[in-house]
């Protein structure tokens, strides 16, 4: 079937860099959970902040819930309630397209003021500058995929889509990879790898967003003693008043 | 009725001389940090001013705390729920570096390793943010004792209020240092702003917190304060504020700002106050009326009712007791000489002031009048509108009626007092013309000038059996964390080092149960209570 490298690349990659997405995730919020923060750089620099961070953000929302679309709903669904694939082509190009360009107008708007604001720069830490390359790289070669949708003939519902599915199935089909054009499957490498780099890097704030506070009262109260007394401290975190004892 | 227990602070705005003692020894403790460079805990600024950050009090720009709608309902200044998450990507209110200052060091270095040369060597100022030569040009006491003022000082929000009528000419002007620190809010605007739920109010204490292992640097709280008090720290993404001491304070032992007050001017003190009125004081329509209505939040610890309510509450009774000896209680609604700072702002701060009367002082020693004579200073009381609007524009929304009020009282309280202090019979028509008595007044005359430490801060211990019971039955195994078995807080440490042997053993000689030492929180002076075997309990130890 396929040759050693493919078997690799779209089998025994993804799910190493599925595994250390997870386990990764898991160790920072045991173990780092004050490192747990979007490091927001506004208190610098916010004159481009204000326009290109809102557009960033926003249009990679819609870029994820385009690839929720796309990657998750099989064609055989959108097919049964009758929407043509042209129909849909149409609409994931157009609103595809429209959401890259905010992407992309709003992360070189963040690059710029992060290069060129001497604070921000200061405060770009190494992980930042690697995720930065591979969060562009991811970026890029997904609006090159968009606009080769505009003239090419591949239909990534028959194969990305199904290939990426077929991972968390745990019945992984990788000879659907193979046949991809080379620019979907440099994305896809692209987006694996920014995975496996996700829990180490600020993009951990998306798993907090704050949802919650749309239900929450807007006043909390919190017990010191409920708080401090019945938890075990970490590390660095001990109470000055008394000594954690070895449990009886 | 839920009673809820509040440490409060009063200060005593005459006094203070404006050394920033209290500033400097904060900064020590809490935020000599980098990334918190500009971070004030407590900040002392001189008014008229800017304040710190620049103009924060101007609630049109940075839309700190709550306002009405039209409907009558409370809502937070900056918007609703959504619109908060919204702006999420780009905190719409938070003031930036500049509108603090940029924090700065000294190329030191070069003084000790230049070449010899011609010139003296000099210490140029670098940035903390870039690395590179900077230029000073503001600081969070830049405009310092009017520094500037001609410049600087037309900005004060509040100034603006009164109408710009001030000429900063030396004989013309007045002036007077506030201290500020976090308000603890029955109200706060911080907690309702921030979207991760990060920030609380504690229920025992009433100190607001934040949680640090849970903020995930959205930044709103920062412009949802109206008194800025939240800040940003830009090495670590999280959000900062005043502790209110809190591990002092739980061991009976005033804020830092408190203790190293060269002025002695701080007092500290429980409230206990209704939780389920708050939103409705909040909520009064007229905002002149907030003043009283805060001070109908507030409940008589001596009032029986109330002490039983506080039981069913879970408040110790040595709180109760404390609350009853509350310097904060007796300044607040017995003397009533004590104002909430910006009460428009509808947070319900808890960190109030005693207006100076010092500019009143000032102006009739300058005419070579007796300043101490309860008739000169009362119609220059009447006369000098502006500082006592400026005052109002401060403590009670522009109502000038209750700082009127204090400031007669403090004026009758130097009369009264100068007669005593003199040899000569007091005259009472003094008090009465402020609907006080002699002794109310030589009661409070004690309490302001004379302070007392322990008068000044009536702190009850926090109870800290409860929470050992807690750790007892802790639900989480011990065995799973960092710092587990074999590592130890005190990694390394002999296992029975800080163990408590209160409980006794079956031949063991215990202490009373719930009694725990810990001498690393002893001050040092005489024996920690239940040292020995036999020693009546921790006066905090039994409710
Ligand atoms: S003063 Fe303190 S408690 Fe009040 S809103 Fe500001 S930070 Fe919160
Ligand atoms: S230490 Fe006391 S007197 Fe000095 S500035 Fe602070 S509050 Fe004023």
């Amino acid at each position: 079937m396929n040759n050693g490298w493919e078997v690799f690349l779209w089998l025994i990659f993804p799910y190493i860099c599925l595994t250390v997405f997870v386990l990764g995730h898991i160790w920072r919020y045991r173990y780092d959970k004050f490192g747990w923060t979007s490091r927001s750089s506004q208190m610098y620099e916010s004159s481009i902040l204000r326009w290109a961070n809102p557009m960033f953000h926003f249009g990679i929302l819609a870029v994820f819930l385009g690839h929720v679309m796309g990657l998750g709903i099989p064609k055989t669904w959108t097919d049964a309630v009758g929407i043509s694939d042209g129909a849909y082509h149409f609409m994931a190009i157009s609103v595809g397209a429209v959401a890259g360009v905010f992407t992309i107008v709003g992360f070189i708007g963040l690059l710029y003021r992060r290069r060129f604001t001497k604070a921000v720069m200061g405060a770009t830490t190494v992980m930042d500058k690697i995720m930065y390359l591979v969060l562009g790289i991811v970026i890029v070669g997904g609006l090159v995929n968009t606009a080769s949708g505009v003239v090419g003939h591949y239909n990534y519902r028959e194969g990305v889509s199904v290939w990426f599915r077929s991972i968390f199935y745990f019945n992984p089909q990788p000879e659907l990879m193979v046949g991809a054009p080379l620019s979907f499957q440099f994305h896809a490498i692209a987006a694996i790898a920014l995975f496996a780099l996700w829990p180490f890097t600020r993009l951990v704030h998306v798993f907090t967003a704050p949802v919650g506070y749309l239900f929450r009262p807007y006043v909390l109260y919190r017990s010191r003693d409920a708080h401090e007394g019945s938890r075990a401290h970490r590390r660095g975190w001990d109470k000055v008043d008394t000594i954690p004892r070895r449990p009886k | 009725m839920r009673v809820m227990s509040q440490m409060a602070m009063v200060m005593n705005l005459d006094k203070c001389i404006g050394c920033h003692t209290c500033s400097v020894t904060c900064k020590q403790v809490w935020t000599n940090r980098s990334g918190a460079e500009h971070v004030w805990f407590n900040n002392v600024e001189t008014r008229p001013g800017q304040g710190y950050p620049r103009t924060y009090e101007d609630q049109e720009k940075w839309k700190g705390g709550w306002t009405l709608t039209k409907r009558g309902r409370l809502k937070l200044k900056a918007g609703g729920r959504l619109k908060n998450l919204m702006t999420i990507f780009a905190a719409p209110n938070m003031p930036g570096i500049k509108d603090y200052y940029e924090p700065w060091t000294y190329d030191y270095d070069n003084l000790t390793t230049a070449p010899a040369q011609k010139h003296m060597p000099v210490a140029r100022p670098k940035s903390l943010l870039t690395g590179q030569d900077t230029k000073i040009t503001w600081s969070s006491n830049w405009d310092d004792d009017l520094a500037g003022s001609t410049q600087n000082t037309h900005n004060d929000p509040i100034l603006k209020q009164v109408g710009d009528k001030i000429k900063f000419e030396y004989e013309q002007t007045f002036m007077f240092y506030l201290p500020r620190i976090c308000e603890h809010c029955l109200n706060p605007s911080c907690v309702s702003s921030c979207p991760t739920g990060a920030i609380y109010k504690r229920e025992e204490d009433g100190i607001v917190l934040v949680d640090q292992d849970r903020c995930r640097g959205w930044r709103q709280c920062v412009g949802g304060c109206p008194y800025k008090k939240m800040y940003f720290n830009h090495k670590t993404g999280k959000v900062e504020k005043c502790t209110f001491c809190y591990p002092r304070i739980e061991i009976g032992q005033p804020t830092i700002c408190s203790e190293t007050c060269v002025g002695r001017l701080r007092y500290l003190g429980l409230m206990l106050y209704d939780a389920d009125k708050v939103l409705e004081a909040a909520s009064t329509t007229d905002e002149h009326g907030l003043y009283e209505a805060q001070r109908n939040v507030f409940l008589d610890p001596r009032d029986p009712e109330v002490i039983r309510e506080a039981r069913l509450a879970g408040i110790p009774d040595d709180w109760v007791e404390a609350a009853q000896r509350s310097p904060i209680w007796a300044l607040i609604n017995e003397f009533k000489v004590a104002l909430p700072l910006h009460p428009e702002y509808r947070t319900m701060p808890m960190v109030w002031y005693i207006p100076p009367l010092s500019p009143v002082v000032d102006a009739v020693g300058e005419t070579g009048e007796d300043p101490e004579h309860q008739g000169n200073l009362f119609a220059a009381i009447d006369k000098l509108r502006i500082p006592i609007e400026y005052l109002a524009g401060l403590f009670t929304a522009g109502d000038t009626v209750p700082v009127d009020r204090v400031l007669r009282k403090l004026a009758a309280m130097r009369s009264y007092m100068r007669d005593i202090n003199m040899g000569r019979e007091p005259d009472e028509s003094i008090a009465a013309s402020v609907g006080m008595t002699g002794q109310q007044v030589q009661d409070m005359y004690r309490l302001l000038a004379i302070a007392k430490y322990e008068e000044r801060y009536v702190i009850p211990a926090a109870h800290y059996e409860d929470a050992h019971k807690l750790e007892n039955i802790a639900t989480e195994c011990s065995l799973d964390v960092e710092g587990g078995p074999g590592m130890g807080g005190m990694g390394g440490m002999d296992d029975s080092f800080g163990s408590d042997p209160g409980g006794g053993g079956p031949d063991v000689p215990g202490r009373p149960e719930g009694v725990r030492i810990n001498l690393l929180n002893w001050n040092g002076q005489g024996t920690p209570t239940g040292l020995f075997p036999g020693t009546p309990p921790a006066t905090g130890g039994t409710p």
